[in-house]
């Protein structure tokens, strides 16, 4: 695969676009410190996270340089302002501030230390200079001073060339590596690329390259400086240098064009790029260059626009821009002098700052660009934004290499750094990139299962699949299909070990569903010693007669009624007539000794459990649920379609007491039952309170017309919840039988009664230790209930409709425990909500499911499965005990070696659940999964699957905030993801500059994933999130496949532009930077839907979806579209339709119109951006996690 | 003056009074000598359709200790318009409304003929009679069938404006909701547990609701019968309830082999109770629980679900081997208690084959003033016509029955009340006529009798304080009043004053006149009372020393041998069963238990009363005995094998015929009237049913005097037991050997 180097950055940056690469990196450095504030704690967005970053500084640098610094934070926040004038003193003063940042950066300087000779030549105090106005410029943009002032350092840059010259040097190491991931070609394209990206980042990088050179350091510089400047500029450096990485990867592509996929990647690149490819093509610096140039061209025209677009993230800037004119003045004062003087001097010294001055010129030039690569330059971005698949090429290579294209650049460079103070967003790995690419190369054919150790297209890509041995995708996902040999390797590289199981899902139309198998009365046959169920693995030896189990080796007879020969090849001559043979899923039956107490199951009961108080009566549910049931009750599951379905219902409807209602067909009326001694529950009757649907038709009709009319006037409001959940399990003991319990559900159980609970709601707690006391259930009654309930297959599914909290962690024990799911529908209205509840009340009602089952992971001797993740109970340390267990419950399972593995055998494993199905019978549900093992640890990082590892550590995180507070739950996960990549830089990556960042091509969206991850509303609340969704969040992610944790923590964004044809518009990535004012987005979480209406959005468009060519008739508060009659109208509703087929949630529509009020919330899943809570930009988080990696390198 | 026997009988024919003695020993120590205490038996709402009730309020003493009601044998001051009080002497003017009082113009209570009177009073709403049903589910099909179709018809017998309501209980116990249209609405609790008043009353929504509600909205004046949807009146819900009835099933849960049914019926007691405890408090109620065998679960368990345990026999009780008899008496007390404080009464109708858990659930109606009913099966005429019996009615077209009273005595000073044995309670009312000698239910002057019928009897003790030397009091009459607040089952509450007096006479010069005055029968039964009375509050031989030694100097030969006192051969229910009826029963129907009636008929003559001998058992002869709780019918070994032979089919025989009839019809004319039903028995010589009759004679001739009393007729009774003969050459030795 494409080695994954964004590494590009350091190396690249160094020489190439030491500018750029530099800078970005600088910034990285410098920014990580701000951003990391910010990034750790909810931190105010940089200013809070500066202003730290200043004093810390302060301390680092010189006495005089804290000066600078907190100027330089003064600054930012001013930015915008001062832009015009400062640029010119923001120059001097930026020196100033590197100079300080140098000193940390000195580290950094060390890595460069090869570049910082030239660094330092081209240093001269004027790149910093440059640098520092760039960023400011960028910041201004438009301000006429700055560019001047940019020209100005463009020149530097342009001595610079020096400096490129080192990046060249170190370029070609870079290269090098590359070439080990790719073709020697993709190198050469590397280069190009890296001067492509320098072109972006070359007119305002070269400059800064210089500076960068030292920006290698100037991560460190970022840390010291970047406070300040760094902090905003330098965050989106680092990405910068990333995006720089990129234009390398595309570069890389191109080789790999020459091989295969890379021309498309390239073509995709090329879009914008075509001629830079060409350039590239031919040379790949020239190539890069000249688009470079042009870039640098466009960019006077681009940055004024971009900075339009990046607003925010140069608002971030912009403050500096104030600021920076004191430091300005005051670095001049002091380092003006020198700095002018000595350039290098100043560089060296300053180099360190110089550096951070860099990054944060580096940081603005790429902004620059980004607006400007829109267009012109970064074809690759256009492409990200409109172009197609081209990028995805690139993409796979990571790398950017600044360094190759500084000279170049250079020249071109100058007017442009001033656009530029961030890195370029679409510089940096684009998860919407990777997910066309896969879409695109995978898509159109079968994945065959048959191939060890093969990962599966995205969960984002449209497949069939094949079933040749293997379980399907859509059954088990792997993080990594090449499985460490030892537990050394594991531990070194620290990629979790894990499987994502879902075991029932259900399968497309065109997918056959697992094939039943009977094995007559003695059973499946199964191996003597670890019990494994027959399987591909299973080898036949002796002729026949005995088979030796893949996983534990041992021998085994085989019984003469399952004998067969064998042919020459030593299978069995009925291995393909024997799904158990030849597939990777398929299920037994399973024989009475597979029953509980000896004894085939009851079929399965349904008891609806209706909260009748005060506000579930006047929001309306009660109704709804009454009515829905009428004709919902049709729809049970069954498993023979003509058939009525065997499934018996029961009725309670509750407050503070329970009412059981007798619905026993012989009866004219249904009868109620009125339990008031809920301290001691009981069930009331036996006889007529479970019935067949069809029996009890009439009664239950009417029942459920009077249940609203009995209950229209309560007055009670408190509610019960314990003791409905005990009823429902005495219920079903007395029935002796497996089932669900639906319980709709209001309020806050606090009526005098077991499991009652108090309002424990204290935001004050939220970011403290104690916070997690705020996930754990407030006693352990629920805990022991769940208990109960799984040992009688009882499982809970639970209708919140709160007005107020409710306490879900607590209320949502049982349903997690038992297998069962949580449906939260807060400030329940009839109106706006209803279709979005009956929605999941149907699907709810109508999956098909199985019932007390028990899950249990065989693998292969050397590993185990140690830990599991989900919705269920575990008496021991091996069963899965899922008192419920529908097609949308998935099971997270980690395996850790517990001694070596084979590479010759792989790693097996095997899921089996024995389960009760919907019509009562019996069953073993089998899933096998066979994949490699390795013991070079490039082949692991080859072979792994991002959005399942991000899976599992959300669910890790998730699960970890029970115990552990919650910044330490993000710092670990920070860590062990800096670990991942370092581990691979360590051992995978070729050589290269310390300030690289280079990501396994598999990983290269781990760290935007992470990211979201972190910023989850789980992981980093906002203010005005409660905890009950929290809660909710956090139990909803618990038993998530990998397709829905991927959407829910990176949305799906479609701009709706033309929605012609049968396929989707190609989705942009989720920043607010890519919506156009202009522009209708619809944007899919999982859980919502969103439909972002731009403020000049087109009439036509408003007519088509609306019914309404104004703006301002659109209804905000429809939650569904009006069907209009034209195509786009359809198309639109057809997309969201099957938007909402493909979750097993319905997502109800909000309609957000910019500026409006609700808009904020739309942000918030823009999940790239900085968010109000706190968390950081995708651009910021990567410079974060850069220097994370370095750290762990150095 | 006509004889003490005229005397006697019309005292209690305008009173309901007998006096054991007539003429009463002046003083303490003579009274004492007479070994028989100066007491009497008083039936308190005895019928009276000559005696019409007047329609204002009884003028009372104004000390505020004495309250006693003005009557005849009070002094009145005509001229001044003032009454002296009989009892404390204060003197008290008349009220305006007496303005016209004078010699000729004397209002009703003055009269001599009013020693007895009824006042109906007005003070507050009336109050309508409730009637909560707790019927058991836990029996077979057809005894739930005969007795649901016996509850649906009660309810017709039931006056509109009653308010009714229905628990059943198996396992669990559900109260039903009356009011509700559509869905036939219950509450259930489970059997096995133990709740508070409050609890219950929580639990059935009966606690005020602006207590809890959410707008805490004022407390508007709640009108119970609105707020309590358990109870309605029976004119609303007569179509619900007997659907309702009509739909009961036997209890689902099933009953595996060798066990009992579960049977909550501690529970459902208990939430009855507390469900009317809740609404309505002190107003006259009647639960009526129906029960087909014995609690088996929960607080009040008598027996455990294992059939492999049988339920406790005297043996068990004796040998201190009954675990559940005290915890389960306790409990049902306390019930009892908690219902007789607020004046609501429990009626057990107890029908099954073995034990219910009378004798553990008696105190349940002997305290509170319920009827107890004891039969096979619920599809017996024996319980429908028992049942049917609650529910008659006089002549005005009233039930037979009143609630909530209460029996207030006053006496003259040289007398004093040591207690009442009857079915009642304390209400620890203290006065200055309490003795500190307590017999029975002493230590007041006030009795809650919850539940009272025309013919329920108290036995009232009291002693003579006049100290032996001192003079006979004043005006030579000691005085006792009795008042009986009540509320009648018209729904008005009444009152109704029987004053009595007796002279006083010096017993060592007048002996011979207080010997005269004695009542034997009313002493006996009397006494009969003290000694069941004993036997049911006290344990240990000492009480049955204790009685052996009072009745053989008493004579009571029968009464020795009766269930009352005797246990052999009648299981621990029965003898409570027994006990509950003898000490609530008139004097009449007393004496029936104590010594049952046997008649003879024959051709010889009419028919004619016979000793209770076994002399008295000849072939030729057809014997009806009555002993109250059975009625049997006896023929003699000839009479059987013309029975047998068919003679009374022949015309020639009619007069055979007639004679089979006619104690058929004398059973009848006392099955008419008698309640509870007695248990008819028409039986023959060598009939297996034949014990019941040899159970009660004198066994003057036994296995053991057969040959010796020579070959007269009757029929020797298999029996270890003494008879009279032998009973009476004992007494005699004791008479002259003590010389008492």
């Amino acid at each position: 695969m494409n080695v994954n180097q964004q590494t590009p950055m350091a190396s690249p940056y160094g020489p190439p676009q030491p500018g750029y690469g530099q800078p970005s990196y600088a910034p990285l450095g410098g920014g990580y410190p701000g951003p990391y504030g910010p990034y750790n704690g909810p931190a105010a967005a940089y200013q809070p996270g500066a202003p730290p970053q200043g004093p810390a500084r302060g301390p680092l640098t010189s006495a005089p340089r804290p000066v600078s610094t907190p100027q330089a934070y003064s600054q930012y926040p001013q930015g915008d302002s001062q832009n015009g004038p400062p640029p010119m003193d923001h120059s001097m003063a930026q020196p100033a501030h590197r100079s300080p940042v140098s000193q940390p950066y000195s580290q950094g300087a060390m890595n460069l230390s090869g570049p910082h000779p030239s660094y330092s030549q081209q240093y001269g105090a004027p790149p910093p200079m440059q640098q520092v106005t760039n960023q400011m410029s960028g910041m201004q943009i438009g301000s006429g001073p700055p560019t001047s002032v940019g020209p100005g350092y463009a020149h530097h840059p342009s001595t610079q060339p020096p400096i490129s010259a080192a990046y060249s040097s170190a370029a070609p190491p870079s290269y090098t590596q590359a070439p080990p991931l790719s073709a020697a070609p993709s190198q050469p394209p590397p280069p190009s690329e890296p001067a492509a990206s320098q072109p972006y980042y070359g007119g305002p990088p070269p400059p800064q390259q210089q500076p960068f050179p030292s920006a290698h350091h100037p991560s460190q510089p970022f840390v010291s400086s970047s406070p300040y400047l760094g902090p905003p500029s330098q965050p989106q450096a680092p990405p910068v240098s990333q995006q720089q990485s990129f234009p390398p990867g595309p570069p890389a592509q191109q080789p790999f064009p020459n091989s295969a996929p890379p021309p498309v990647s390239q073509a995709s690149y090329s879009g914008p790029p075509p001629l830079t490819q060409h350039s590239f093509p031919p040379s790949s610096q020239s190539g890069p260059f000249p688009p470079i140039s042009i870039s640098p061209s466009q960019y006077p025209g681009p940055q004024p626009q971009s900075q339009p677009g990046p607003p925010p993230f140069h608002s971030g800037p912009s403050p500096r821009g104030p600021v920076p004119p004191p430091s300005m003045s005051q670095q001049q004062a002091n380092h003006l002098p020198p700095g002018p003087m000595q350039q290098q001097q100043p560089p060296q010294p300053g180099m360190q700052g110089g550096y951070p001055t860099q990054q944060n010129g580096a940081f603005g030039q790429p902004r620059g660009p980004q607006p400007g690569y829109a267009g012109p330059q970064y074809p690759g971005q256009q492409n990200y934004g409109a172009g197609p698949a081209p990028a995805p090429a690139p993409p796979a290579q990571k790398r950017l290499d600044p360094d190759s294209i500084p000279s170049p650049q250079a020249s071109e460079l100058p007017a442009v750094q001033k656009s530029r103070h961030r890195i370029d967003p679409d510089a940096i790995p684009s998860p919407i990139q990777v997910i066309e690419d896969d879409r695109v190369n995978k898509s159109s054919e079968p994945f065959t299962t048959g191939v060890k150790g093969q990962a599966p297209p995205l969960v984002t890509t449209n497949f069939q699949v094949k079933d040749q041995g293997n379980a399907s995708p859509r059954f088990i996902r792997c993080t990594a299909y090449n499985m460490p040999c030892t537990a050394d390797m594991a531990k070194q590289s620290q990629v979790p070990l894990a499987a994502v199981i879902k075991p029932l899902a259900m399968l497309p139309p065109d997918e056959t569903p697992p094939y039943i198998v009977d094995h007559g009365e003695g059973g499946p046959i199964r191996c003597n010693r670890c019990k494994a169920y027959m399987c591909p693995y299973m080898q036949f030896i002796e002729g026949g007669r005995r088979f030796q189990c893949g996983f534990c080796s041992c021998v085994t007879e085989v019984p003469p009624h399952y004998f067969q020969h064998l042919d020459h090849t030593g299978k069995r001559v009925d291995c393909y007539d024997r799904p158990e043979l030849s597939q990777g899923s398929y299920e037994f039956v399973a024989t009475v000794d597979y029953c509980k107490n000896n004894k085939l199951p009851q079929p399965p009961s349904f008891i609806f459990f209706i909260d009748v108080s005060y506000n579930a009566v006047k929001s309306g549910m009660v109704n709804i649920v009454c009515q829905e049931l009428k004709t919902l009750l049709d729809y049970l599951p069954r498993e023979n379609p003509e058939a009525d379905s065997v499934v018996r219902v029961g009725f309670v409807t509750y407050n503070k007491v329970l009412h059981f209602y007798n619905v026993k067909s012989s009866l004219a009326q249904p009868q109620m039952m009125v339990v008031s001694d809920v301290s001691d529950m009981f069930l009331p009757l036996l006889d007529g309170f479970l019935v067949g649907v069809n029996d009890s038709r009439m009664v239950i009709e009417s029942l459920l017309d009077q249940i609203p009319e009995m209950f229209a006037d309560t007055r009670e409001t408190e509610t019960v919840f314990g003791p409905v959940i005990q009823a429902g399990l005495e219920a079903l003991k007395a029935a002796d039988c497996a089932g669900k319990l639906f319980v709709f559900h209001s309020t806050l159980p606090i009526a005098e009664a077991p499991g009652k609970l108090k309002n424990r709601e204290d935001k004050k707690l939220v970011g403290t230790d104690k916070e997690k006391s705020l996930f754990q259930p407030q006693s352990g009654f629920y805990s022991n209930l769940s208990k109960e309930c799984v040992a009688q297959g009882c499982c809970v599914d639970l209708f919140l409709f709160p007005n107020q909290y409710v306490d879900v962690a607590t209320l949502g024990v049982v349903p997690v425990s038992t297998g069962g799911s949580v449906y939260k529908y807060t400030y329940f209205q009839a109106e706006t909500d209803r279709e979005r509840f009956l929605n999941d009340l149907r699907r709810d009602v109508q999956k098909p499911m199985g019932f007390d089952a028990v899950m249990r992971v065989r693998t292969s001797t050397g590993i185990r499965a140690t830990d599991f993740f989900g919705s269920f109970f575990m008496s021991n340390t091996t069963d899965v005990e899922l008192a419920g267990l529908d097609c949308d419950k998935t099971v997270t399972v980690e395996f850790r070696h517990d001694d070596k593995l084979s590479e010759d055998t792989g790693a097996l494993m095997q899921c089996a659940v024995l389960y009760t199905s919907c019509s009562g019978q019996r069953r073993l549900r089998v899933h096998n999964m066979a994949v490699n093992c390795c013991s070079q640890l490039a082949d692991l990082y080859r072979n792994c699957e991002t959005d399942t590892i991000i899976n599992f550590f959300s669910k890790y995180a998730y699960r970890s905030i029970l115990n552990t507070p919650t910044k330490t739950v993000r710092d670990t996960m920070v860590n062990q993801c800096a670990q991942i990549l370092a581990c691979y830089r360590k051992n995978c990556a070729s050589p290269s500059s310390a300030g690289q960042l280079i990501l396994p091509e598999c990983m290269k969206l781990l760290p935007v994933y992470l990211n979201c991850v972190l910023k989850s509303d789980v992981l980093q609340p906002g203010a005005d999130i409660s905890l009950d969704d929290r809660a909710y969040l956090r139990q909803l992610l618990s038993c998530m496949d990998v397709s829905e944790s991927h959407i829910f923590f990176y949305p799906r964004l479609l701009p709706l532009v033309k929605l012609d044809g049968g396929s989707l518009p190609m989705a942009v990535r989720n920043s607010e930077e890519r919506l156009s004012k202009g522009g209708v987005y619809l944007l899919e979480t999982g859980l919502h839907l969103f439909l972002w209406v731009g403020a000049n959005a087109q009439q036509e468009l408003l007519s088509n979806i609306f019914g309404t060519p104004t703006f301002s008739q659109i209804d905000p508060n429809m939650t569904s579209l009006p069907e209009l009659d034209n195509p786009f109208s359809q198309r639109l509703r057809e997309i969201i339709d099957s938007f909402r087929s493909q979750r097993s949630r319905y997502m109800k529509l909000m309609v957000v119109k910019q500026e409006d009020k609700a808009e904020l919330i739309f942000k918030h899943f823009l999940c790239e951006d900085k968010s109000t809570s706190g968390g950081a930009s995708y651009v910021d988080f990567l410079c974060h996690m850069h220097k994370e990696i370095r750290q762990l390198l150095s | 003056m006509a004889t003490y026997q005229e005397f006697i009988q019309q005292n209690e024919d305008r009173d309901g009074v007998r006096f054991s003695w007539n003429l009463w020993p002046s003083s303490r120590l003579e009274a004492t000598r007479l070994v028989v205490p100066v007491s009497c038996l008083f039936t308190p709402l005895k019928e009276r359709p000559d005696l019409p009730p007047v329609q204002y309020e009884p003028v009372l003493c104004s000390r505020a200790n004495c309250k006693a009601v003005l009557n005849p044998l009070c002094q009145v001051d005509y001229r001044a318009k003032i009454w002296a009080c009989n009892f404390c002497f204060q003197r008290n003017p008349f009220p305006p409304s007496y303005a016209g009082i004078s010699d000729v113009n004397q209002p009703a209570e003055l009269m001599p003929q009013f020693s007895t009177i009824e006042y109906i009073v007005q003070r507050g709403p009336p109050n309508p009679l409730i009637f909560l049903y707790v019927v058991d589910t836990c029996l077979e099909e057809e005894d739930l069938q005969a007795l649901k179709e016996s509850l649906q018809m009660s309810l017709s017998l039931l006056p509109p404006n009653a308010l009714v309501g229905l628990i059943t209980f198996g396992r669990m116990v559900q109260v039903h909701e009356l009011s509700c249209e559509g869905i036939a609405k219950s509450y259930v609790f489970r059997g096995t547990k133990e709740l508070s008043s409050k609890q219950i009353q929580e639990m059935l929504g009966l606690t005020n609701p602006s207590a809890s509600g959410p707008q805490g909205r004022p407390a508007a004046p709640q009108d119970p019968a609105v707020t309590c949807r358990f109870l309605q009146p029976v004119h609303k819900v007569d179509m619900n309830l007997t659907d309702l009835l009509g739909e009961l099933q036997r209890d689902p849960w099933p009953v595996p082999q060798g066990k009992r049914p579960l049977r909550s019926t501690g529970i459902a007691l208990s939430i009855a109770v507390g469900l009317l405890e809740g609404t309505f408090p002190n107003t006259g109620a009647r639960v009526m629980m129906f029960m087909g065998g014995p609690p088996t679960q929960g607080p009040g368990m008598v027996v455990g679900d294992e059939l492999k345990t049988p339920i406790r026999s005297w043996h068990d009780i004796t040998k201190d081997n009954a675990r559940h008899l005290k915890k389960a008496t306790k409990y049902y007390d306390a019930l009892a208690n908690r219902a007789a404080v607020n004046g609501h009464s429990i009626d057990i109708y107890a029908c099954a084959l073995d034990q219910t858990g009378l004798l553990e659930m008696k105190c349940l109606s002997n305290l509170t003033g319920g009827h107890i009913a004891m039969g096979d099966s619920f599809n017996t005429s024996l319980f429908k016509q028992t049942f049917q019996r609650v529910f008659s009615k006089d002549h005005n077209g009233e039930f037979r029955m009143a609630f909530g009273g209460t029996l207030e005595v006053s006496t003259s000073r040289e007398l004093k009340v040591s207690g009442a044995i009857g079915p009642c309670v304390s209400l620890k009312a203290k006065g200055p006529c309490i003795s500190e000698n307590e017999v029975g239910v002493g230590g007041t002057t006030q009795w809650k009798i919850c539940s009272l019928s025309p013919s329920t009897t108290l036995a009232l003790y009291f002693e003579v304080v006049n100290q032996h030397n001192a003079p006979i009091p004043q005006g030579g009459r000691g005085a006792v009043q009795f008042v009986t607040q009540y509320q009648h089952s018209n729904t008005q509450r009444r009152i109704r004053v029987t004053t009595v007096a007796r002279n006083w006479a010096d017993a060592q010069s007048q002996i011979q006149h207080i010997e005269s005055s004695f009542d034997q029968e009313a002493s006996a039964v009397i006494m009969a009372r003290l000694g069941v009375f004993r036997a049911e509050s006290e344990e240990g031989p000492d009480v049955l020393r204790w009685l052996d030694r009072q009745l053989i100097r008493l004579f009571m030969f029968h009464l020795r041998r009766s269930p009352f006192l005797q246990v052999f051969n009648n299981s621990p229910d029965e003898c409570s069963y027994y006990r509950h009826h003898f000490v609530r029963q008139d004097l009449t129907q007393s004496l029936i238990m104590i010594q049952p009636i046997l008649y003879s008929y024959s051709f010889h003559g009419p028919p004619e009363p016979v000793l209770l001998d076994s002399g008295s058992i000849l072939p030729d002869r057809i014997l009806l005995m009555d002993t109250f709780f059975q009625l049997v019918i006896y023929h003699g070994e000839t009479i059987a094998q013309w029975r047998k032979a068919g003679y009374q089919e022949q015309p020639e025989y009619e007069n055979f015929k007639h004679l089979l009839v006619a104690p058929v019809d004398d059973a009848q004319e006392i099955l008419q009237t008698r309640f509870p039903m007695p248990r008819y028995i028409d039986t023959e010589h060598g009939g297996s049913q034949a014990r019941f009759l040899l159970s009660k004679v004198n066994p003057s001739q036994t296995h053991n005097n057969l040959y010796s009393w020579g070959q007269e007729t009757g029929a020797p009774i298999l029996t270890d037991d003494v008879s009279l003969q032998v009973f009476m050459d004992h007494l005699k030795k004791l008479a002259v050997s003590s010389a008492a």
